[in-house]
């Protein structure tokens, strides 16, 4: 009985990657709890809606490469260049604004439609041109933080207005927190009505009823519980809420579009799909233009945050966006991965920053393990999915 | 003591319980050329592995006697170090490695430890000298040699194995016609000089030029050994075919109608190698509702030839492609599917499935447009269109979401001609429709072709398997060293017409 349990229970963890992600990501939270706990207070420093607050908003950024980053590894390739774009968009965007005194409209509009042209370009030189993505991101790591340390002078701009602060550092109100969450229930819970007519409409295996609701029990509990925390501190902060507008897209566009189809089907057997009459290159190109375009969401996002347009901005991110990625189940060869999986790794980065940090805990430490985590997170992906590279 | 520097003796080998070889014989004197001939597939790779010990010794049965002793090797190594020496149809060399250190990787000349380039060069100079062979740089990279001088590098590195006997599989099929006397000439001096050769080959002109003795085997099984002297290549032909036929295929009556495609002198050439033609100048039409079979021996050009019509050929090539009249300017497989040529690939594996996506979006993959408004997929319109492939061509999947490559080898199959059938192409090209498939799977793909063909579409089949060609084509092209060797019209026509002008001694019929 106990060995056909556990299979099942390693089974449905194979099936629910994301559950397990899930339960790692409690037990970051409980192990953090417990060692931020306070006995004169009696509260835990690590628990509080602030730092939860505080928390998402430091991932969101990392959140949003590793959204796009997800379509580029699912592709068969690598974008290490998204660290210094988002760097350089994030400086043209604080030059934009202060130094020009650009409209807010005009200052987004331009750097979105720079990072989309720049990753276009990195695209074309891999798709059409031939050369490795990995030799492409690389120059492009190069040559955009350059381009950046020219464009600022090395010095940090700012004060940056405050529309554009907002960006970055503002809160939705409550009341339109809580009017999101329960229209995203309602969405959800109509979308699983849909799915489940169709399916059975075209006599496919659908959940038994018990476990569908209590699949969306779960969720609705874990939306109400998400809102009314981060509604108990400020509100739900904007850069928050941009994140999981894209996590929807994005997601949509992976299952649902010709597009996230083409993608899966390049990352699978890209000759094969050639051969299927696909036109395998454009749509690489695409994927590191989608990439180019979050770059320019969290270039955006970090001159917000910061108030200002600082050279070293990002430094770095393309790992933290790729380590998310494979903590979230993503495979390096390619056409396995989710848009959620690669937000869940990287909030979970995310935790150990902050926890470790409230502990006061050495960066050459927090570094380390921040390196043995990821490794053990895609050991356990190989362990549990039966997957031994050959 | 015999005679015989070799001899196997009731050789068999099982792979999973099918035997693969039967109680084959062969036998090598010094200084003498065997022939070794037999259909694809007959078995004539397997029984070279058994004797170099790719197969080690105890996974077959039977008995090797090498210079009157007992030959017991585990290794490639060991069979070597014997004066075994194979040469593999795919060439075996690294091509970023000097041509020197390509002779004498695994056994270098050292001095000290380190690796004296000198001794090397000196020596490979010395060998390539033993094979008249002057024009070749030892210190150069092997990629800068065409493959017919790669061949003459392997045969140094054989020579430097001291080899007593070598044995060239399919060593031709990728030389021009020079190389190849070259080639020829090389063996016939080792002869002279004592060595033992074993040549595979399926052009049996050559045979008849440097073998003293033919041994064909068919099916696994040995068919017999007779002198060369006492042989002609179309006895030869006779004992390689000889098998009979089965009514495995349901054949149905389809109109002919017009020409729908005109190919016009369609020339390839090799990726690898670009001066050498690996289709020659070869036209053919094809009709609505025709089953064109395209036959040949393995690399004689026929999937480089299809595959250039579908736009998927990665060399260079040239001549003209008409469908309904208008010519066609085919740049990539996407122009081809659009144009309303669709093919299914020969290499099931690597250009035919998505292996971790499931059946059914495989299927679909091809024309995902149809299903999507504003670039949303409507799941629903695709799942009708996959179940309604999956009851017609009876896929076996329990999901059809399960990813494809967790389906038999024949579901596999079904579900990649599934996705080539969608598009709705007036010309689907099959390479090897039925390989690696099981007999009811076969048959199931056979109904199919029929049964587009009564629909009016145009197939074009290429297969190895002459059976199958003479079973479902109304008419057969065979192709033969690249070129068009003869164009038969599907009535009474026999596998020893084919095979003999696919090997280039029939007479050309219209």
């Amino acid at each position: 009985m106990t060995t056909t349990g556990g299979k099942s229970f390693r089974k449905f963890l194979s099936e629910n990657k994301i559950v397990a992600l899930l339960v790692v990501v409690a037990l970051i939270w409980a192990l953090f709890g417990i060692l931020t706990y306070d006995a004169d207070t009696g509260t835990s420093g690590f628990l509080t809606a602030r730092n939860f607050s505080n928390l998402l908003r430091q991932m969101a950024i990392t959140g949003m490469l590793a959204a796009a980053m997800v379509f580029v590894i699912v592709a068969g390739e690598i974008d290490l260049s998204v660290g210094s774009l988002l760097g350089l968009l994030g400086g043209v965007a604080a030059i934009l604004d202060v130094v020009l005194g650009w409209p807010l409209a005009g200052t987004i509009a331009t750097v979105l439609l720079l990072g989309a042209v720049l990753g276009l370009f990195n695209g074309w030189l891999t798709a059409y041109l031939g050369i490795p993505s990995f030799i492409v991101t690389l120059g492009g790591q190069l040559a955009f933080r350059g381009a950046v340390l020219g464009l600022t002078g090395g010095i940090t701009i700012s004060p940056v207005s405050p529309g554009f602060k907002y960006l970055g550092q503002g809160y939705l109100p409550g009341w339109l927190g809580n009017a999101c969450a329960i229209g995203l229930f309602v969405l959800l819970v109509a979308m699983a009505l849909l799915t489940r007519g169709k399916r059975t409409k075209h006599n496919l295996p659908v959940a038994t009823p018990v476990a569908e609701v209590a699949r969306l029990a779960a969720i609705g509990a874990l939306v109400l519980g998400f809102v009314l925390v981060l509604n108990s501190y400020q509100g739900i902060p904007v850069p928050v809420l941009v994140l999981l507008v894209v996590l929807g897209l994005f997601t949509v566009m992976a299952k649902g579009t010709v597009f996230g189809r083409y993608v899966y089907a390049v990352g699978s057997n890209a000759e094969a799909t050639r051969l299927s009459g696909v036109n395998v290159n454009l749509v690489k190109m695409l994927v590191f233009g989608l990439m180019g375009l979050m770059a320019a969401f969290a270039g955006l996002a970090t001159t917000a945050r910061l108030a200002a347009g600082t050279p070293s901005a990002g430094f770095g991110g393309e790992l933290d966006a790729i380590a998310s990625c494979f903590i979230g189940g993503t495979s390096m060869r390619g056409g396995v991965g989710s848009v959620i999986g690669a937000l869940v790794g990287a909030l979970i980065m995310a935790s150990l920053d902050n926890g470790m940090s409230m502990l006061g805990v050495d960066t050459f430490w927090q570094q380390i393990i921040k390196g043995m985590i990821l490794v053990l997170a895609v050991y356990l992906d190989i362990v549990s999915s039966g997957n031994k590279r050959a | 003591m015999s005679d015989y520097l070799l001899e196997m003796t009731g050789i068999s080998k099982s792979f999973n319980g099918v035997k693969a070889l039967d109680g084959i014989h062969l036998k090598v004197r010094a200084g003498e050329c065997v022939g070794l001939c037999g259909e694809n597939g007959a078995g004539k790779s397997t029984l070279m592995k058994v004797l170099s010990a790719v197969y080690p010794y105890g996974t077959w049965e039977g008995k090797i006697v090498w210079d009157g002793q007992e030959l017991k090797a585990t290794s490639i190594r060991e069979t070597e170090k014997a004066g075994i020496v194979i040469i593999h149809q795919e060439l075996m060399m690294v091509p970023h490695l000097s041509v020197a250190e390509n002779i004498f990787l695994g056994s270098e000349i050292t001095s000290h430890g380190f690796i004296d380039y000198d001794a090397m060069n000196a020596r490979a100079t010395e060998l390539l000298a033993q094979l008249d062979i002057h024009d070749i740089n030892p210190a150069l990279p092997v990629y800068n040699y065409s493959g017919g001088k790669q061949q003459l590098i392997e045969i140094a590195k054989a020579l430097n194995k001291n080899a007593r006997l070598l044995i060239l599989d399919e060593p031709t099929s990728a030389l021009t016609a020079a190389e190849t006397r070259t080639l020829l000439n090389l063996i016939k001096q080792f002869k002279a000089r004592g060595m033992a050769c074993v040549y595979i080959s399926h052009k049996l002109d050559e045979v008849a030029e440097i073998a003293d003795t033919v041994t064909v085997i068919r099916d696994g099984t040995h068919i017999g050994t007779r002198p060369m002297a006492e042989l002609t290549t179309d006895a030869i032909i006779t004992m390689m075919v000889g098998r009979e036929m089965k009514n495995l295929f349901p054949r149905e009556e389809h109109a002919i109608g017009e020409v729908i495609l005109d190919a016009r002198n369609i020339s390839c050439w090799d990726v690898t190698n670009p001066n050498r033609k690996v289709v020659n100048n070869v036209s053919f039409e094809l009709r609505r509702g025709e089953i064109l079979g395209i036959a040949g021996l393995v690399g004689a050009g026929r999937t480089e030839l299809v595959s250039t019509l579908f736009g998927a050929y990665r060399g260079a090539y040239e001549g003209t492609v008409s469908l309904e009249g208008k010519e066609l300017k085919i740049r990539s497989p996407r122009d081809a599917v659009r144009a309303g040529i669709c093919m299914v690939p020969e290499d099931r594996k690597r250009d035919g499935i998505l292996p971790i996506v499931g059946v059914g979006h495989n299927m679909t993959v091809s024309v995902l447009n149809r299903f999507a408004g504003l670039g949303l997929v409507k799941e629903e319109d695709e799942l009708a269109a996959i179940q309604q492939e999956i009851i017609r061509l009876k896929i076996k999947t329990a999901d059809p979401m399960l990813p494809i490559a967790s389906l038999s080898g024949g579901n596999q199959q079904k579900a990649v001609l599934a996705k080539m059938m969608l598009p709705e192409p007036r010309v689907l090209i099959l390479d090897e429709p039925t390989r690696g498939v099981d007999v009811g799977a076969k048959y199931e793909i056979y109904k199919l072709i029929f049964a587009l063909a009564k629909t009016g579409v145009a197939v074009l089949m290429v297969s190895s398997e002459m059976p199958e060609v003479l079973g479902i084509s109304d008419r057969v092209l065979v192709i033969g060293e690249g070129e068009l060797r003869g164009n038969f019209v599907n009535e009474n026509l026999s596998q020893e017409q084919v095979l003999a002008a696919a090997i280039g001694q029939g007479s050309r019929a219209a």
